[in-house]
C-alpha cells in the first residue's frame, strides 16, 4: 500500500493539527502522542484534505518554495504513512 | 502510553529557550491510589497514598498549568480509579482550557450516563476503559470484585457521547489465550483504539509474577492472534501491542530516554521520571507542594539521575543500540538486580539475563494472586 504521487493521503481520522505556544511549532495530536511539526511538514499536512493527490499537494506548494518539491513531499508523506497518522482517503480512514 | 515523537526540530519560528533535558511532551497525573478493583499486577506502589495524602484542587490545578508552560502536549488523568475524584469535572475542565489533549484512564467504575455527560461538557477527548478479560469469572477474579456489567455499560456511554474510546488490557497466563475474544469484544463496543499490554513486572505485578507469567507457547500463539488482528482491523480500530519483554532478546525502551519526555505526578505531589521509578529506592522524588513543576524537571535529582548516558556501564556504554533502548527499562535494573546502573536484566549481552529466564519457568506453577488492600495500608 505504497504512497504514489496519484495518492489522495488524509489525516488518521484520531489525529488532529495543533499550534503549540510554548514550543513556538504546529503539532500532530493524537490520543496519548504527539508529533513535532516543522513549517514544511505542517504546511504538507493542513493540505491533506481527502480532496487533493500527492501531486496536486506538491503543486500547491511549489509557489510558496519556488521550487519543485513532489519528491519531499512523497517522501514526508510515506514517512507518515509508515506510522499510520496518513492514510489514503480511497480506503476507510 | 507511548512516547511521543520527535520527527523534525524547529522551523522558522522564535525559539524558546531551551531548558535541561528538552521539553517534556506527557504528564501522567495520579491523581488518586483509591481504587475499587485490587488487580494483581496494578502499577501504584505497593504502599499507597490515602486520600488525606492526596494534592488539592488548586494544587492539581496549579500542576497541570505549570505542565503546559513547560511544554506538555498529552495528559493522561490516571489513578487509582480518577472518578473517585469529586473534582475531575473541574480538573478535566481547566486541562482543556490550557489546550491538553486528555485522557481519562479508568476501569469504568463510577463512569455513570451522567457523569459520562458531564465530562463530556468539559471537553474532555478520550477515555480510556481498562477491562480483565471477556470470561466473567476470571476478570472478577483479577478485579477482585465484579466489574463486568458496569464496565459495558460505561464503554457504551463513552461511545453513544462522541468520546474517543480505547480499551486497555493487561495480559498475563489467565487471559493471554483469549486475546482473540477481547480483540472483539473491543471491536464490538466500537473501540477506536485497543492497547493489549503484556505486563510489566514491577510492584505488585513483580509481587505476583509467578501466577502471572505466561509460557512461551501461550506468548506465540498471541502474537500470531494479535498480528493478524492489527492488519484486519486497522481502519476501525487502533491495536497497541505492547511485548512481554521477558520473552525478547533485546529490552524495551526507556520511555524516550530517562527524563527526556515523560513525568508522573503521584497522588500526594511527588514527581517522578516514570510511574516504575517509585520502586527505585535510591531514587529522592521532589514534591510539587515545595516545588514547580519546571524546577523538578530541571533540577530534582531523581531527574538527572539517568538522564543521558554518563551514568551507563558496560555493555551499554559503547554500545550501539543505546540511542535505540536507552539502556532498557532503570526501573526493572533497580528491581531485579538492585542497581538502576545495571543494563536491563532482558539484554542477552548481559549476565544478569539469567535472572528473567528463571523466571520464565514460573509459568508451571499454580495460580496465586496477592491483592492491594487499603484496609491493611497497601
Amino acid at each position: 500500500m505504497a504512497l504514489t504521487s496519484e495518492s489522495i493521503p488524509v489525516l488518521w481520522r484520531l489525529a488532529r493539527l495543533d499550534f503549540d505556544a510554548v514550543r513556538q511549532q504546529h503539532v500532530l495530536l493524537y490520543p496519548e502522542g504527539a508529533v513535532l511539526l516543522n513549517d514544511t511538514g505542517h504546511a504538507i499536512l493542513e493540505l491533506c484534505d481527502g480532496a487533493r493527490t500527492v501531486t496536486a499537494i506538491a503543486e500547491a506548494l511549489k509557489e510558496k518554495y519556488q521550487r519543485d518539491v513532489s519528491a519531499d513531499v512523497l517522501a514526508y508523506l510515506t514517512q507518515l504513512t509508515e506510522g499510520d497518522f496518513v492514510r489514503e482517503a480511497s480506503t476507510s480512514r | 502510553m507511548k512516547p511521543a515523537r520527535a520527527v523534525e526540530s524547529n522551523g522558522n519560528a522564535p525559539a524558546p529557550a531551551p531548558i535541561a533535558g528538552g521539553r517534556p511532551t506527557t504528564l501522567l497525573a495520579e491523581l488518586t491510589h483509591r481504587c475499587p478493583l485490587r488487580c494483581p499486577y496494578c502499577s501504584n506502589p505497593l504502599e499507597l497514598v490515602g486520600a488525606e495524602g492526596e494534592l488539592s484542587t488548586d494544587d492539581w490545578k496549579r500542576v497541570l498549568t505549570q505542565a503546559r508552560e513547560l511544554g506538555v502536549l498529552q495528559l493522561g488523568l490516571s489513578g487509582g480509579e480518577p472518578l473517585v475524584r469529586k473534582d475531575l469535572e473541574q480538573l478535566a475542565s481547566h486541562a482543556r482550557g490550557l489546550g491538553f489533549y486528555s485522557t481519562l484512564v479508568t476501569s469504568g467504575l463510577g463512569l455513570t450516563r451522567k457523569r459520562a455527560e458531564r465530562l463530556r461538557e468539559t471537553g474532555l477527548e478520550h477515555i480510556q476503559i481498562s477491562i480483565q478479560d471477556t470470561d466473567t469469572q476470571t476478570a472478577d477474579r483479577i478485579a477482585g470484585v465484579p466489574a463486568v456489567t458496569q464496565k459495558a455499560a460505561a464503554a457504551a456511554a463513552v461511545r453513544e457521547l462522541g468520546f474517543v474510546l480505547s480499551v486497555n488490557v493487561v495480559l498475563h497466563r489467565a487471559n493471554l489465550h483469549r486475546v482473540g475474544e477481547i480483540i472483539e469484544l473491543a471491536a464490538d463496543w466500537g473501540a477506536d483504539r485497543l492497547e493489549l499490554a503484556n505486563t510489566q513486572y514491577y510492584g505488585w505485578a513483580l509481587e505476583n509474577r509467578t501466577a502471572l507469567m505466561p509460557s512461551r507457547a501461550q506468548v506465540e500463539a498471541a502474537s500470531a492472534v494479535v498480528d493478524d488482528a492489527i492488519a484486519v482491523h486497522r481502519d476501525r480500530m487502533q491495536i497497541i501491542y505492547v511485548l512481554p519483554d521477558y520473552f525478547e532478546e533485546s529490552p524495551k525502551a526507556c520511555y524516550g530516554g530517562w527524563g527526556s519526555v515523560y513525568l508522573v505526578v503521584a497522588p500526594d505531589g511527588r514527581t517522578l521520571p516514570c510511574h516504575g521509578a517509585t520502586h527505585i529506592t535510591t531514587l529522592k522524588f521532589d514534591t510539587v507542594r515545595e516545588h514547580s513543576l519546571s524546577w523538578i524537571w530541571e533540577q530534582s535529582s531523581a531527574f538527572q539521575a539517568y538522564r543521558g548516558d554518563d551514568w551507563m556501564r558496560e555493555p551499554c556504554r559503547t554500545c550501539p543500540q543505546k540511542a535505540v533502548d536507552f539502556g532498557g527499562c532503570r526501573c526493572q535494573a533497580f528491581a531485579l538486580t538492585g542497581d538502576a546502573t545495571n543494563p536491563d536484566p532482558v539484554c542477552g549481552l548481559t549476565p544478569h539475563r539469567a535472572l528473567i529466564d528463571a523466571a520464565l519457568q514460573d509459568a508451571d506453577e499454580p495460580i496465586h494472586y496477592q491483592y492491594r488492600d487499603f484496609a491493611t495500608g497497601r
